[in-house]
């Protein structure tokens, strides 16, 4: 049907010609639109500038203070030598082993640090809090340094658990190499126990999480790998070791879940309890995700989707993380960490992922419960909506109130390989990361680094929780901008003053301990639980703190983040709160335990009824 | 009752998009799908009945909404709505009189990548890792690109692609596996079998589009000895529009010279092939 529009002497009506026009218009701002959107979230995160320190406190309520040396810690992390058929890619599989712990080894009431480094020869280092500010390596005096030896392998990180119930808190150290459990001998020694835990006699392990899953009251332990347990990465008759996918990969090592005996033996029972996945397992935490009074268990895996494991009760698992909506798409799971990120007394969890822009955004997850006490968990990621999705090559990440007005934040380090040069290996990293899986799978075939970096230089980050649905970065702003490559973060009252420090291991780098610095309007209370008819460290155990209309949450922790374990004590800011309704103790035990008006600005000791 | 054969590639698409991510979950989500394909479907209906007046190209606009979908990984949405868009805008805003330059979905992914490599990264995995689902891509996308007499186009770029692989492989001492590994990811299957098949990014002769194809072949290895991660999307930004606008001047020329020579093929415009492309 011909147009009834008048023509122009060109032959295209006016009228048409006046919209082609303005659709040219509209597309040129369209095509503008990424540029005035990215102007905008720069804008929005004018908080990330460097700020003095007394100008961050008044703004933000806390600031970093970096302390290490004047603390006596000078430990710096070295990278594993592996097979020289690896020599082309090396960092790139040399990439982990910097860790930290966090625990207080002789029960003197200041905590201590544990932090492992890869070097065939290198020591650990058990820094004793002297309490005066200083710490002191005794990890050679106790017998923790020499652990990475060639005959059986280099750590990759420890995690601190009283397995025996003796009131002294134990040590697993969990190695590409032989696995190492160490029997703490009343704060004055180690001995090493590991043939009591019924691991195979070389695991390629880079994650584990003490919990009591049977609730029998002795801790029980779960170590999730990422090679093969029959890689030997010294030792390779072939290349043919890497992933057979960069997001669908099941050729990584298996799990495995160690029952505590209770008589200072455990039994292996992984696959028996519904374990059976074979993903590249860096990161694990444990809560109860669905309310129901047992610890559940979470899985983060590179090269693929994530595990939710519920705890059925029966000593079995069931794996839940594609209906929960955690595990729909695969990304680059590095770390899990649980948090009341919205003080509504639920579990909310954070996994960190890569994000290299233009090359691979998968973005962090913050994945927020949609269930119902009780009822089959869900989850929704809301990691955009909160501004904490896009960090960077991201790793190990810890939730804890730093500025202690109620409100949890969030630390991620960043950084996988920092090389001699900033020229990026990310153009030949995506050659063959979208082959197959044959050409994946075989280090052979990968271009060498020669020097150059894979998203390294990359600042940690630091996101303030406004408590309105925010967070707002602000790491350059309290002096948290370091660009190491970054692992693991935990955090700790190191000096014991109500606020919370953060430690940081670096690969290939110094373990950083940032002293905090928080405004003194804002209220704290800790809390150190010890379980009698629980595990001793009260690890799995919920704390409920009421005030006002508010609630928080926290849990004892038996490891969590990425290569990483917070103090066992529980730290909650109160903002401008004066006075408490209760504090709600849920031991692992089943055992419910109030305190009503605890005093504020204290640390409390709690010791589960009998 | 016959076939529909411009069905062939949408119904390909779709049921390739709902396996891999029903398999593998490989895409951003639902809502990015519904996102990225209403928003195409939306602007052809609008652009084309204001611009021309005529029925919408629905088939063609789902199309592009499902390519960006595949082709482009963000974990935000506005870039799918926004990359949506602008692929079916460019159709009808950088044109000639002969029809539209750029293949849309090519246009609006370049767009996003150039424009905001902060929020979008392509398309860069497996579809699993098992080799049945490659194959079957390929036979059943080759088979409906030989159907549509389109299939000489991919043939000669993969032919290309691999020796081109070889001559960098030489020159960068990377090995021969890690240049020609991209071409064995589903990146490269949509793009050789259905993004650089379209009439609009090639020229209308047989040995003419086996050259556009060389061509890009050629230039993304430029684009990839300077390592850009988009290569292929790159060279075909550049190499199509020139080849067409190339052909539109020589047609013209010709015709300025021999008027009464029947005119070029007419493809810049036409369509009309049996499968639908990318777009």
């Amino acid at each position: 049907m011909p147009s009834r529009q008048r023509t122009s002497p060109e032959g295209a009506p006016p009228r048409r010609r006046l919209i082609s026009a303005l659709a040219a218009v509209v597309f040129l701002a369209l095509l503008a639109a990424p540029l005035v959107i990215r102007h905008l979230a720069s804008a929005s995160d004018a908080g990330n500038v460097a700020l003095s320190g007394s100008v961050a406190l008044e703004r933000y309520g806390f600031v970093f203070e970096e302390v290490s040396r004047p603390a006596g810690i000078r430990f710096r992390h070295e990278p594993p030598d592996l097979d020289a058929k690896l020599e082309p890619i090396m960092p790139l599989v040399a990439a982990y082993g910097a860790a930290v712990s966090v625990v207080d080894v002789d029960r003197d009431g200041w905590q201590d640090l544990y932090a492992t480094t890869s070097a065939i020869g290198g020591h650990n280092a058990l820094y004793r809090n002297l309490g005066d500010g200083t710490f002191k390596d005794v990890a050679g005096r106790l017998g923790l340094a020499d652990v990475n030896r060639e005959a059986t392998g280099v750590s990759i990180g420890a995690v601190w658990g009283d397995y025996d119930n003796d009131g002294y808190e134990d040590v697993f150290v969990y190695k590409w190499g032989r696995p190492e459990l160490f029997r703490n001998d009343r704060g004055r020694g180690f001995t090493r126990v590991s043939e009591r835990l019924g691991l195979p006699a070389w695991i390629n392990a880079n994650t584990a999480v003490w919990f009591d899953f049977d609730a029998d009251g002795w801790l029980d332990l779960f170590v999730g790998c990422f090679y093969p347990a029959d890689v030997d990465l010294w030792n390779l008759p072939h290349t043919r070791i890497m992933p057979e996918s960069f997001e669908y990969a099941q050729d990584g090592g298996r799990n495995y879940l160690l029952r505590n005996r209770g008589d200072g033996s455990f039994e292996e029972i992984g696959e028996a309890a519904g374990l059976r996945a074979t993903r590249w397992t860096l990161a694990a935490a444990a809560a109860d995700v669905d309310r129901d009074g047992d610890p559940d268990l979470f899985v983060a895996n590179d090269y693929g989707i994530n595990e939710l494991y519920l705890n059925e009760g029966d000593g079995r698992f069931r794996e839940i993380g594609r209906a929960a909506g955690v595990a729909r798409s695969p990304k680059s799971g590095m770390n899990a960490s649980f948090g009341d990120v919205f003080n509504r007394g639920e579990w909310a969890l954070y996994v960190s992922n890569i994000s290299e822009p233009g090359v691979l955004i998968h973005g962090n997850d913050l994945w927020v419960p949609t269930h119902a006490a009780g009822a089959e968990p869900g989850y929704q990621n809301v990691a955009g909506a909160l501004g904490v999705e896009l960090a960077g090559f991201a790793f190990g990440a810890q939730f804890g109130d730093l500025n202690n007005d109620g409100w949890l934040d969030l630390f991620v380090t960043n950084g996988y390989v920092s090389g001699e040069t900033r020229d990026s290996y990310w153009y030949d990293y995506s050659l063959v990361a979208g082959g197959h899986r044959n050409i994946i799978a075989d280090a052979g075939n990968w271009p060498a680094l020669r020097g150059r970096s894979l998203s390294g230089y990359q600042e940690d980050r630091v996101w303030l929780n406004d408590g309105a649905g925010r967070f707002r970065n602000v790491t350059r702003a309290v002096g948290a901008a370091n660009t190491y490559d970054g692992r693991a973060v935990a955090f700790v009252d190191l000096w014991n003053r109500g606020v919370l420090d953060a430690v940081v291991a670096n690969q290939r780098g110094p373990l950083l301990v940032y002293r905090t610095a928080a405004t003194r309007e804002h209220g704290w209370i800790e809390l150190a639980l010890e379980g009698t008819r629980s595990n001793r460290s009260a690890i799995g155990a919920e704390i409920h703190l009421y005030a006002t209309g508010q609630q928080q949450l926290r849990q004892i922790e038996g490891g969590n983040g990425f290569a990483a374990q917070n103090q066992r004590r529980a730290h909650f800011g109160l903002g401008t709160t004066t006075a408490l309704d209760s504090v709600v103790v849920r031991w692992p035990s089943g055992t419910v335990q109030t305190i009503t008006a605890p005093a504020v600005n204290m640390l409390h000791t709690i010791r589960e009824p009998e | 009752m016959t076939f529909d054969r411009r069905l062939a590639a949408p119904l390909l698409i779709t049921l390739i998009l709902i396996g891999a991510h029903w398999s593998f979950g490989m895409l951003r989500g639902y809502e990015a799908i519904a996102l990225a394909i209403v928003s195409t479907v939306v602007t052809e209906f609008v652009l084309r009945r204001v611009l021309t007046g005529q029925p919408p190209q629905l088939a063609s606009a789902y199309i592009s909404g499902i390519s960006i979908t595949i082709l482009v990984r963000s974990p935000l949405l506005w870039p799918y709505a926004l990359g949506g868009v602008i692929s079916v805008m460019s159709k009808y805003v950088l044109r000639t009189r002969r029809g539209h330059l750029w293949n849309p979905s090519n246009f609006g992914i370049c767009a996003l990548l150039f424009l905001a490599p902060y929020a979008v990264a392509p398309l860069s995995v497996q579809w699993g890792n098992n080799l049945w689902p490659m194959l079957v891509i390929w036979a059943v996308g080759l088979f409906t690109i030989w159907r549509a007499r389109r299939a000489h186009i991919t043939i000669a770029y993969v032919l290309s692609f691999f020796l081109f692989a070889l001559v960098r492989s030489l020159i960068t001492g990377s090995s021969y596996a890690a240049e020609v590994a991209p071409i064995t990811g589903p990146m490269y299957q949509l793009f050789a079998l259905f993004m650089i098949t379209d009439p609009k990014t090639t020229v209308s002769s047989t040995w003419g589009a086996v050259a556009v194809a060389i061509l890009v072949a050629l230039v993304e290895t430029l684009f990839r000895l300077a390592e850009v991660i988009y290569a292929p999307f790159y060279a075909l930004f550049l190499v199509g529009p020139s080849a067409l606008l190339a052909e539109i001047w020589w047609t013209s020329v010709a015709k300025r010279r021999h008027p009464e020579a029947p005119a070029a093929a007419a493809l810049v415009g036409n369509g009309g092939t049996a499968a639908e492309p990318l777009r």
